[in-house]
C-alpha cells in the first residue's frame, strides 16, 4: 500500500553533531542517516565535517574518511571503489547512485547521505536487498537450451552480440529499482527495472532457447506491467543504462507474439 | 512491506515466485495503446462537433447530433473512452490499493461505473438519433 508517512519507529530525528578535526580549514558538512537495530532508537541524522585536504574526491572517500577518523561505527557496504561491484549504492543528495563514482563537489552541501529508499534497513546505510536478489534469481539469469551443448562454445554473430550492449553492463546495484515509485508500492509483486533489464538480457540473447518460457513468466499485470515508464530508473542508473527502454522491449516482444 | 515482518518465515524466493505469472496483462496493455491512438481523431472530431453546436437552438442541436455520421462518431468516442477509462482506472487501483477487499470492491465499482456511464451516454445519442 502507498505509505504517505513513515511508520512511527522509522521517523527520522536530529542526531549528533560530531566534532571537527582540529587545524582543518577546508571542511565539507555531511548529514548522514544512522540507524542501529540494537539500541531501539529511531533513525537519526548525524552531522560530520570532512577534512577535504585529507580526503579523496568521491563520496565514498568521505565515508571511509569519517569511519577512519571520526566515527568507526558508521556502517556502509563498499568494495571495488570504481563503479564495478555495485556495493556502495545509496541515496546521495536525493539521487540513488554509487558513492564511489559520485564526486563530493557535484552535490549540494550539506551533503545528505541516506540508504537506498523503501528497502528495509539492516544498519545505517546498509539496505536489506534479499527481495531484490530473489527477484533477480527468479528470472533465471543463465543460458537455457534444449539443444545438446556443442563441443566448443555456443556461437553468436557480432550483430546478435551487440543486442546485449546496454544490458550486460548492469552491476545490480539496485539504484534503478529503488528509485521507482511502482517498485516502492509493489516491490512484493513487481520485479522492478533491474530484474526486468536482466530478464530482457536473456530474452534478447540469440543463444538462449527458452525465450517463450521466459516471456510466459514475465507476462503478468504485476511482474512486468506495473512499469508505467516513469523513467526514474534510467535517470538514476550510475552506469548510464536505460532500463525503461529494455522494459519497453519486453512489452513489445509480448505484443509481437500476439499480433 | 517485505522484510518488515519479524515473524516472516517464508523464504524470499517463495514470496517473489508467489502464485506464478498470471500470463495476462498484455491484452490490457495493447488495448490501452489502441484506444489512445483511436482517441486522438475521435477527440478532435468531438471538439469540432461541440464547437459546431455552440449557440444553436435545441432543435438544431438534436438535428446535428441525430445525423448518422455525427452520431456514429459520438458513439465511437463514448465506447472508446469508456473502455480506455476502465483499463486506466484498473491500472491505478492495482498500483495503489493492496487490501484485498478494498481492491476487489474498487475493481467491481470501476467496471460497473464504466459500463453504466458508457451505456447511458450511448443510449442518449441513440435516443436523439432515432428521435424516439
Amino acid at each position: 500500500m502507498v505509505e504517505i508517512t513513515l511508520p512511527k519507529n522509522s521517523r527520522v530525528t536530529e542526531g549528533k553533531t560530531w566534532p571537527r578535526t582540529s587545524h582543518a580549514t577546508n571542511l565539507t558538512e555531511f548529514k548522514i542517516y544512522r540507524w542501529n537495530p540494537d539500541d531501539g532508537a529511531n533513525p537519526h541524522i548525524d552531522t560530520y565535517y570532512v577534512d577535504r585536504d585529507d580526503c579523496g574526491p568521491m563520496v565514498l572517500d568521505a565515508l571511509i574518511w569519517i569511519k577512519n577518523n571520526v566515527d568507526p561505527t558508521l556502517t556502509f557496504r563498499r568494495s571495488c571503489r570504481e563503479g564495478v561491484c555495485g556495493s556502495c549504492a545509496m541515496n546521495i543528495d536525493g539521487t540513488n547512485t554509487l558513492a564511489c563514482t559520485k564526486a563530493i563537489d557535484d552535490n549540494k552541501t550539506p551533503l545528505k547521505v541516506y540508504p537506498l529508499p523503501h528497502q528495509p534497513v539492516v544498519k545505517d546505510l546498509v539496505p536489506d536487498l534479499k527481495n531484490f536478489y530473489a527477484q533477480y534469481a527468479s528470472i533465471e539469469p543463465w543460458l537455457h537450451t534444449v539443444t545438446p551443448a556443442p563441443e566448443k562454445e555456443w556461437k553468436q554473430s557480432h550483430e546478435d552480440r551487440t543486442k546485449l550492449d546496454g544490458m550486460y553492463e548492469c552491476i545490480l546495484c539496485a539504484c534503478c529499482s529503488t528509485s521507482c515509485p511502482s517498485y516502492w508500492w509493489n516491490s512484493d509483486r513487481y520485479l522492478g527495472p533491474a530484474a526486468l533489464l536482466q530478464a530482457n538480457r536473456w530474452v534478447q540473447d540469440s543463444r538462449d532457447e527458452a525465450t517463450g518460457e521466459r516471456l510466459d513468466n514475465l507476462e503478468d499485470p504485476f511482474r512486468l506491467y506495473r512499469c508505467h515508464t516513469i523513467m526514474n530508473c534510467s535517470k538514476a542508473c550510475p552506469k548510464g543504462l536505460n532500463p525503461a527502454k529494455e522494459i519497453a522491449t519486453l512489452k513489445k516482444a509480448l505484443v509481437d507474439r500476439q499480433v | 512491506m517485505i522484510g518488515q515482518r519479524p515473524n516472516e518465515m517464508r523464504t524470499a524466493a517463495r514470496r517473489v515466485r508467489g502464485l506464478g505469472a498470471a500470463r495476462s496483462g498484455t491484452k490490457d496493455f495493447w488495448h490501452q495503446r489502441v484506444t489512445s491512438v483511436a482517441g486522438i481523431p475521435l477527440t478532435i472530431a468531438l471538439i469540432v462537433i461541440v464547437i459546431a453546436l455552440l449557440g444553436r437552438s435545441h432543435a438544431a442541436v438534436v438535428q446535428i447530433l441525430g445525423s448518422p455520421l455525427v452520431a456514429i462518431i459520438m458513439l465511437l468516442f463514448i465506447l472508446n473512452t469508456a473502455y480506455h477509462m476502465w483499463i486506466g482506472m484498473q491500472e491505478i487501483i492495482l498500483d495503489y490499493l493492496h487490501d484485498d477487499k478494498f481492491k476487489f470492491l474498487s475493481l467491481l465499482a470501476n467496471t460497473f461505473f464504466c459500463i453504466a456511464v458508457g451505456l447511458a451516454s450511448a443510449f442518449a445519442i441513440l435516443k436523439i438519433s432515432f428521435g424516439v
